[in-house]
């Protein structure tokens, strides 16, 4: 397969926040490397149906999110994830330690219900507007706003975050995130 | 959609955002700001990890014209 050097850098240049979308949809850096293998390889394959001038982040996450909600089905029918769950099993490389430190942020979003999870991720990490959020998701702005707030909400709540001068859930976090914004 | 409200042991202060329906039950612009900074911080952190070997070698392998389900196969040999 001849892959164009200009369309290779860019799939390419999509790996990384395609890996952090997937670790975030799915709690489990193996499956989300497989997830992201999977939508390199679909795209690859289906590169025809690539508008070119389109936005090719926006057309790779929705395949991985396509791949996500079709594999998570099969799987919800072999084992019922009851509420949060599955939070208890995740699995995190050991040259991964780094993601220990956002092990209570994971388990909070695994508690919220996969639509909200994912519109919140899309718009409050990955940097897409509601707009291509929507798009991405297959519906309504509105509804993208309604779940991005639900979903704020409950993690709120599960975080324990809701007021001025409540703190960020443990030290390594707020570390991490004062370093950020320093 | 399932909602925090009426189940038990609940901190009280849920009681302030608990409202998730209606444009009044936003949360405050302090709390989503540090709900986003936390999310931003988990998210980069897999950024800036790069892009493992393993899938500039997918591409490379797609591109020498061994098929999908080879490159796969070679994936998951030890």
């Amino acid at each position: 397969m001849k892959i164009d050097d200009a369309l290779r850098d860019s799939v390419l240049a999509a790996v990384p926040k395609l890996r952090a979308f997937a670790i975030s949809l799915s709690g489990n850096v193996d499956r989300a490397d497989d997830l992201v293998q999977e939508t390199l390889l679909r795209a690859l394959t289906h590169i025809d149906s690539f508008q070119p001038g389109t936005n090719l982040q926006a057309w790779l996450f929705t395949i991985l999110r396509n791949l996500f909600r079709s594999e998570y089905r099969k799987r919800r029918r072999e084992v019922e994830d009851a509420d949060g769950h599955y939070a208890d099993s995740l699995v995190t490389h050991p040259e991964q330690d780094s993601q220990m430190e956002f092990k209570e942020l994971r388990a909070a979003l695994s508690k919220l219900p996969q639509d909200q999870r994912e519109a919140l991720i899309l718009v409050g990490a990955s940097g897409f507007s509601y707009e291509e959020a929507a798009k991405i998701c297959e519906c309504a702005v509105g509804t993208i706003k309604s779940r991005v707030n639900r979903a704020r909400t409950r993690l709120a709540n599960e975080l324990s975050i809701d007021g001025p001068s409540d703190l960020a859930p443990d030290a390594t976090v707020r570390a991490v995130v004062a370093d950020k914004t320093r | 959609m399932k909602s925090k409200e009426g189940k038990p042991g609940l901190p009280m202060r849920s009681e302030a955002t608990r409202s998730t329906g209606g444009s009044s039950g936003a949360l405050d612009k302090e709390t989503q700001t540090k709900i986003g900074q936390q999310l931003r911080a988990m998210y980069d952190d897999v950024v800036r990890q790069g892009v493992p070997d393993r899938f500039s070698d997918l591409l490379k392998r797609l591109e020498r014209g061994e098929t999908a389900e080879r490159a796969d196969e070679e994936e998951s040999k030890p």
